[in-house]
């Protein structure tokens, strides 16, 4: 609601970080081409959101540059590999697929067991640009996918922030997410994971959610319930959405702010997006029987009594009979609601809380019961550095633009609120979720800015009317009316509202120089490639990971049959093409167990188990010669956990050596013969790895190992790629018997 | 105490008829409609408890189409109802349009659900 000259002002601060001069030779062209200040608030928004749209998707190309076109980390390959198929085979091969090549014998059902939504959406993409003649191959559309739902994301976080507040704060908040390392962390180009499209998917829910409210039409909510339907197929934290709009409602109930256009919002919505999102067959039946989604049905029976109370209320216009009804209805329904829940969660039909949630909840559980989720890296709890690495200026925005918004409390700044409010809780929880905070966090300090510099440069546009009491003055605040008619006593004003500005324009500065750092230097390693700087400074790349898999694809049978540890399973199918014992599923904890007492038992014990699983190939990661720190020694520990959590006969304490974790001579003589440990150090003890260090110099480690003399009984070496990260093993058959 | 709740139920009852007779008759046939449709709800779930809920998923269509209509009806009765301030400038019409388009959308989702 500012003047109609206030958002020229409140948007050059935007492109101040871009370039300067530009505001300087515009205006001039604007008088020349005559256009009416309606007109330049427009061209000028639209062409702020262009920019913008084209600077999120650029920031993310860092990697793209520097190494090549390719697919980073591990969950992204398992994505590329089914839309690979989808493309290939059709969408009705894909939604009943069952696949024999990864947890042999047990196969694994893909169909039924993954989120459609980005695979769909990419092959969507590509069939588009196929019908216009653009032949790309599949793979450099999944890498760009991410960046450019990223951009997208950006049109939608103005669109919001006009929604909550005004246009300023829709354009801050544009340009704020554009470049947040919150959310580059998860999207940059190569990242081809579920978070690319769902973020786009949950902030396009909340802001056609928060449109319903404020509009009542039937229309918005039924958009809404699709893109509660996109962001259901998309990704499982779509759970965040089912538990925070009825929480948002229960909220409004108790504040009183209660209206007829929050019943048609969210009754359509829920309906019609609990239909839809049980056609996914991975959510199935879950949202009537699983505990994370009785709140939404919980909220939706109070919002029919609620309103039908109201309703009883308004007919009677005698309060003494209102109360007997309320009562006896009250009574009844709440009896009715306990006695349902009650035995729903007795007789176990209501599945409780799954752990991935409940540790959401109580952070302590999964480490005690569920050794799987905790050893996950993104899984742990948030450090203070992290915050300050993904937002910089957002965190003390953050406070100040919840501040503005309880000044102006609607339905929507509301909603905004507690959005950021529980989005913070949970990525305190988990690194991971700081992705799911950082739309609300940009949004909320975007209303900061903006409402800061609105005043602040309402104060500069006064001029010296004095004589008028600034009630005409379109700054729409109270403040600045009060402050003109101060303008006499203070003199000074004016200048600390320039000074205050340039504060903010060095602020502001500083976060993008700070994003696109931290973009260039710690998000964009596609992890597959690792690179390190030479003795003379030059980029080496270690290529090891590529090398293996093509390997293995090359001179190994078709039905060769690989075991490793399961962070390279998907990795292994799509590149190597063949089948993997386990794989980044993790759906069945029994059999990675399996997997972890082969690897720490020795090596007649883990010949057993591995010729039980018909397992030809051997595959471990080794990081000692290169100095590599993410190697399977240093995941050894979790190898132990996981396998003593299903077979007893595995004891951690037994691989230890008073509680600390050596492989040097030093080691416990269990560690010394496992079979991980053989299969590492295996012709290592020849091997010199840095000068003036004795042959057998562990560099991940820093220590001499302790067993050099390392002789195979039952498997031989196959392949050690060239730094020798990735080491593969032939598993001989028995010898014949005597 | 008994007398005076049966008495009170029976003003109450009473109060609320002759405030209802006066509503436009628009809306009394929605009422009407909401009605059927819970009413085929109930219905269905009585059928589930006798024979069983298998299949699960043709259970849940039948049951959420009805509350689905149900819910949509309301929606409507709300929105064209002259005495809501809120959408006094909403033409019914329009109203009228989305309750449409949002119950083509519900069926052909409950009719994908069936199985």
């Amino acid at each position: 609601m500012g003047g109609k000259s206030e958002p020229a002002k409140s948007e050059s601060m935007a492109t101040t970080t871009t370039s300067p001069d530009l505001i300087n030779s515009s205006f001039f062209s604007f008088k020349s081409l005559k256009l009416k200040t309606k007109q330049q608030e427009l061209l000028l928004r639209i062409s702020i959101l262009g920019l913008v749209y084209i600077l999120a998707f650029i920031a993310r190309l860092f990697s793209v540059l520097r190494y090549e076109s390719m697919i980073h980390e591990f969950d992204p390959y398992f994505n590329y590999r089914t839309t690979l198929f989808l493309t290939e085979k059709g969408f009705y091969e894909f939604w009943n697929w069952f696949d024999s090549e990864s947890w042999y014998p047990l196969g694994r059902i893909i169909g039924g067991t993954l989120y459609p939504g980005l695979m769909v959406t990419a092959a969507l993409i590509y069939w588009a640009l196929r019908f216009l003649r653009f032949f790309v191959h599949i793979r450099e559309v999944c890498v760009l996918t991410a960046p450019f739902f990223a951009s997208n994301t950006t049109l939608v976080a103005y669109f919001f922030g006009k929604e909550i507040w005004d246009t300023g704060a829709g354009l801050v908040a544009a340009v704020l997410i554009a470049i947040c390392p919150g959310y580059i962390s998860r999207s940059v180009a190569g990242s081809y994971d579920n978070e690319a499209v769902a973020i786009f998917a949950l902030l396009l829910t909340f802001y056609l959610f928060v449109k319903a409210v404020n509009t009542g039409s039937l229309a918005w909510a039924l958009a809404s319930a699709f893109g509660y339907f996109y962001m259901v197929s998309a990704w499982g934290g779509y759970v965040f959405i089912i538990n925070l709009v009825p929480l948002y409602v229960l909220v409004l109930l108790i504040t009183g702010r209660y209206s007829m256009r929050l019943y048609i919002a969210y009754n359509c919505m829920y309906i019609l997006g609990m239909l839809l999102a049980m056609q996914i067959r991975f959510v199935g039946f879950q949202h009537v029987q699983s505990g994370e989604h009785m709140g939404a049905m919980g909220v939706f029976l109070l919002m029919q009594v609620f309103y039908f109370l109201d309703w009883v209320k308004y007919q009677l216009n005698d309060t003494k009979l209102f109360q007997t009804f309320l009562r006896i209805t009250v009574t009844s329904a709440i009896m009715v609601g306990g006695i349902a829940l009650g035995l729903g969660t007795a007789s176990g039909y209501i599945s409780p809380w799954t752990g991935r949630f409940y540790s959401l909840l109580d952070p302590t559980y999964a480490k005690d019961h569920i050794p799987i989720i905790a050893s996950v890296s993104e899984h742990q709890p948030t450090a203070w550095s992290s915050f300050m690495f993904d937002y910089h200026i957002l965190l003390f925005l953050f406070p100040a633009g919840l501040y503005f918004c309880f000044k102006r409390l609607s339905d929507a700044t509301i909603f905004i609120v507690m959005y950021g409010l529980t989005s913070l809780y949970f990525a305190g929880v988990m690194v991971r979720l700081i992705l799911v905070a950082t739309p609300a966090v940009c949004l909320i300090s975007a209303i900061a800015v903006s409402a800061t510099v609105k005043n602040l440069t309402s104060l500069l546009r006064t001029k010296q009317k004095v004589s008028q009491t600034g009630s005409t003055k379109g700054a729409g605040s109270s403040k600045a009316s009060s402050k003109v008619t101060l303008d006499q006593s203070q003199p000074f004003q004016k200048n600390g509202a320039i000074a205050l500005l340039v504060g903010v324009f060095y602020l502001l500065s500083r976060y993008a120089i700070h994003c696109t750092w931290v973009t260039s230097e710690a998000y964009s390693s596609p992890s597959i490639v690792l690179a390190a700087r030479g003795a003379h400074g030059n980029r080496i790349l270690f290529d090891d990971y590529r090398e293996a898999y093509y390997w293995l694809r090359q001179n190994t049978p078709t039905d060769a049959k690989i075991m490793s540890w399961w962070d390279y399973g998907y990795q292994i199918t799509a590149m190597g093409n063949r089948t993997v014992i386990v794989d980044n599923n993790t759906w069945n904890n029994t059999h990675i167990a399996t997997v972890g007492r082969a690897m720490s038992s020795n090596e007649d014990e883990a010949y057993e188990i591995m010729r039980s699983l018909d397992v030809n190939y051997v595959l471990v990661v080794f990081g000692g010669v290169t100095g590599y720190s993410s190697d399977d020694i240093n995941k050894f520990l979790w190898m132990v956990r996981i396998g003593g959590g299903v077979y007893p006969v595995i004891k951690e304490p037994e691989y230890l050596v008073n509680g600390e974790f050596r492989v040097d001579k030093g080691a416990s003589p269990k560690m010394l013969n496992c079979l991980m440990y053989k299969l590492c150090y295996y012709r290592f003890g020849e091997l010199t790895t840095e000068y003036g260090k004795p042959p057998g110099y562990d560099r991940a480690r820093g220590v001499e190992i302790g067993n050099k003399d390392i002789k195979l009984e039952h498997l031989e070496e196959a392949y050690t790629t060239s730094n020798w990260i990735v080491r593969i093993y032939r598993v001989k058959p028995p010898t014949n018997r005597l | 105490m008994v007398k005076s709740t049966t008495k009170d139920a029976q003003d109450l009852f009473h109060s609320l008829r002759s405030t209802y007779v006066a509503t436009p008759t628009n809306l009394k046939i929605i009422d009407l409609y909401v009605c059927f449709a819970v009413f085929t709800a109930l219905i269905q779930v009585a059928y589930m408890a006798l024979v069983g809920s298998f299949p699960f998923n043709s259970f849940l269509s039948g049951v959420l189409s009805c509350i689905g209509t149900a819910v949509l009806a309301v929606c409507l009765r709300i929105q064209v109802n002259k005495e809501n301030k809120e959408f006094k400038d909403l033409a019914p019409e329009r109203a009228f349009a989305d309750f449409v388009l949002c119950n083509l959308v519900l069926h052909l989702v409950i009719i994908n659900f069936l199985g």
